[in-house]
């Protein structure tokens, strides 16, 4: 139950969030969802139906193969497909991610190569960044890559890739020059490069469907046209791609916390001790209020952000304080709903546990709860 | 080919329905309403016929102002173009009334099939298919579960307890799907923005027929609420469950 209506700009928006929400709720039902992440599999049958319907390139231009729609439609899609399924939410949005840099920074013969297969709906992509031992800071990456007579090699190992080892393509920020942010490159490789390896995917408390993994580099030669960017302009995609994709990251928390909230509201209507239903004990009534207006806080927070990306204006600091609210939001709300169904809140046979480890990664992707402050600190006092 | 699918908007399968006070029929304002599923196969394997043999196919519905949405999705789903028959004259209309609406706006068009969902989940009768056929004069491929066209020649495999018949007739014909038949597609986002500018025409219901609750055959004298679900039973297995279980069903008369 929400307690505003959607704002969708237009009727085919509408029709395609009404897409969204049937294909959510009939290939991502709890049964499916259940299996795949008992078995840590990943979902790739629903990416193909996602990509055959158009929903994997919403946000890019209609001239370029993809969907044309504006980020406050895309993010509505994402928070729809969150609340069903974050590995399946949270790998759209990492998708998208993996083509910023070939739709903003590609040549056109660049882009003629890759943007039909990127946004043709078949492939799903990978963004690397962090290595193991460069997180939040990630300007201190030391994978690199060495020039060579017809391009590049690249040797080290990128870290907490999500969709390594079943993406199609990844997006890797090298060290092609000195230390700091200015030494770091974009390259592009497809999977199946020699010498690019997935590790086995991390054990993760939630989320196990979507893969994350260790991406090894043992002398990997890319050609001179994997480079994506100048020399040196790394950086600066990887940091402009992580505003927009905090975004999609926000709608993800939205998307879990609502869900968080709908079980939570179902059950304390029907559930009854000491002779009625939870809900009209204040003390849980209020919850809920709290839950849902918080819900509605971050949806405009985010959606704002949103709005402004559209109009072409900044929205970095937007998109940080969107991110930091959202998955508070989401870890909160989802704490909530396991104390609001009590015991069997705590088991299986409900998804507010699931919710509850799935929010807990939203304040540690593309940025951790700090360094969004740090974000907003910098953008407030400089 | 020409083919014409039938699509009717129903509540949502899943939502409470009701019936109104005033005029005792379904109250289709207060709910969702949806694509009738079945319709869905039968929009399904109208595209894929039109695409193994070149045509257009044009999705009718009979139904309030919001039954548009159901023709759209048609259209998004690939239809070429939509044909909503919206007149205040049809409201309470029952399934013979219905049919001959169809019928008439159906004739003479030049479709080579008509294709239906084999029944409604509102409804659920499965005469419509039939019944238009009959009004039509055009024999009748009904419950298919499998349609295969050649030239003029159209043969369906006839869902039946024991297995299926095989059922042959020459275009133009009437065809009812099962939902065996075939997997529908989701629109894509791409039919989604076709489909605004896909010809969809409002149409009045044809003159002549008598339609509407007060032609209906069939009259609803009084209705009531269904009771609510009585608390189950539980039974604890100490060993002898298996027993109690069995015990239960024969008491109440299921075994
Ligand atoms: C499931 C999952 C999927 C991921 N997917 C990807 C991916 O696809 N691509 C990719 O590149 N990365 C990915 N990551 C990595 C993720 O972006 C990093 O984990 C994140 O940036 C934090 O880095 P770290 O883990 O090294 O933590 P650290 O940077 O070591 O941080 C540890 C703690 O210190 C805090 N901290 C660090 N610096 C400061 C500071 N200056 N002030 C205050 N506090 C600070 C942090 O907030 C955190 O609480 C993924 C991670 C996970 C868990």
């Amino acid at each position: 139950m929400r307690l505003l209506e959607r704002p969708l700009p237009t009727p085919e928006a509408r029709d395609l969030l009404d897409l969204t929400r049937q294909i959510a709720a009939e290939r991502c039902d709890t049964q499916t969802v259940n299996r795949f992440e008992g078995e840590a599999r990943f979902p790739r049958e629903v990416f193909d139906v996602l990509g055959e319907t158009g929903l994997l390139s919403l946000p890019y231009p209609e001239e370029l193969g993809g969907g044309g729609q504006p980020f406050e439609v895309y993010l509505q899609v994402i928070e729809e497909l969150a609340g069903a399924w974050l590995a399946v939410g949270l790998g759209v949005s990492v998708h998208v991610l993996s083509c910023f840099p070939m739709v903003n920074y590609g040549t056109p013969e660049q882009q003629a190569e890759w943007l039909p297969r990127m946004l043709g709906g078949r492939t799903v992509g990978a963004y690397c960044l962090s290595e193991p031992d460069s997180g939040s800071d990630a300007a201190a990456l030391r994978t690199t890559a060495a020039s060579t007579e017809t391009g590049f090699v690249v040797n080290g190992a990128k870290g907490w890739v999500t969709h390594g080892g079943v993406a199609d393509y990844y997006n890797l920020m090298v060290r092609t020059g000195g230390p700091g942010a200015r030494g770091i490159s974009c390259l592009l490789a497809p999977a199946g490069t020699d010498g690019l390896q997935a590790a086995r995917p991390e054990q993760k408390m939630g989320m196990a469907a979507s893969p994350t993994a260790t991406i090894n580099l043992d002398e990997v030669e890319l050609p001179a046209s994997a480079l994506l960017g100048e020399p040196g302009e790394g950086f600066r995609i990887a940091m402009a791609a992580l505003d927009s994709g905090r975004l999609g990251i926000a709608a993800c928390a939205v998307g879990v916390a609502q869900a968080a909230l709908d079980v939570a509201a179902d059950y304390a209507s029907t559930r009854q001790q000491f002779g009625r239903s939870i809900s009209e004990f204040q003390g849980i009534g209020f919850l809920l209020a709290d839950m849902g207006a918080s819900i509605e806080a971050a949806r405009s927070l985010l959606l704002d952000a949103a709005r402004a990306k559209d109009a072409g204006r900044d929205f970095g600091a937007a998109a940080a304080a969107a991110k930091l609210t959202a998955t508070q939001t989401a870890m909160s709300v989802t704490t909530e709903a396991v104390q609001i169904l009590g015991g069997v809140g705590y088991t299986k046979e409900f998804p507010v546990e699931r919710y509850m480890r799935e929010a807990k990664v939203l304040q540690i992707v593309e940025g951790t709860t700090q360094v969004q402050r740090l974000v907003l600190a910098r953008a407030l006092t400089s | 080919m020409k083919i014409a699918v039938c699509v009717k908007q129903v509540p949502d399968t899943w939502a409470e329905k009701k019936l109104s006070d005033s005029d005792k029929t379904l109250d289709r304002e207060s709910v969702d309403g949806v694509m009738n599923e079945l319709d869905e196969y039968a929009v399904e394997e109208a595209l894929l016929i039109k695409e193994a043999n070149d045509g257009e196919v044009v999705a009718v519905s009979m139904g309030p102002d919001k039954a548009e949405e159901t023709v759209r999705k048609a259209l998004q789903m690939g239809a070429d173009s939509g044909i909503h028959i919206v007149d205040d004259s049809l409201a309470g209309s029952d399934s013979v009334a219905t049919a001959k609406t169809l019928a008439a706006t159906l004739k003479d068009q030049g479709y080579d099939l008509i294709i239906f969902g084999s029944e409604s989940t509102d409804a659920r009768m499965s005469v419509v298919p039939a019944m238009v056929a009959e009004l039509l004069d055009l024999p009748q491929l009904t419950f298919a579960s499998k349609v295969s066209v050649d030239g003029d020649a159209v043969t369906i495999q006839r869902q039946a307890d024991y297995g299926y018949d095989e059922v042959q007739a020459s275009t133009p014909a009437v065809i009812s799907v099962v939902e065996k038949i075939n997997e529908p597609r989701y629109p894509s986002f791409k039919g989604i923005m076709a489909a605004k500018k896909k010809p969809l025409e409002s149409v009045a219901a044809p003159s002549g027929e008598p339609v509407g609750l007060a032609s209906a055959r069939t009259e609803i004298l009084e209705f009531a609420e269904r009771p609510p679900k009585a608390a189950g039973v539980k039974i604890e297995d100490d060993g002898t469950g298996g027993v109690k279980v069995a015990d239960f069903l024969a008491e109440q008369k299921l075994i």
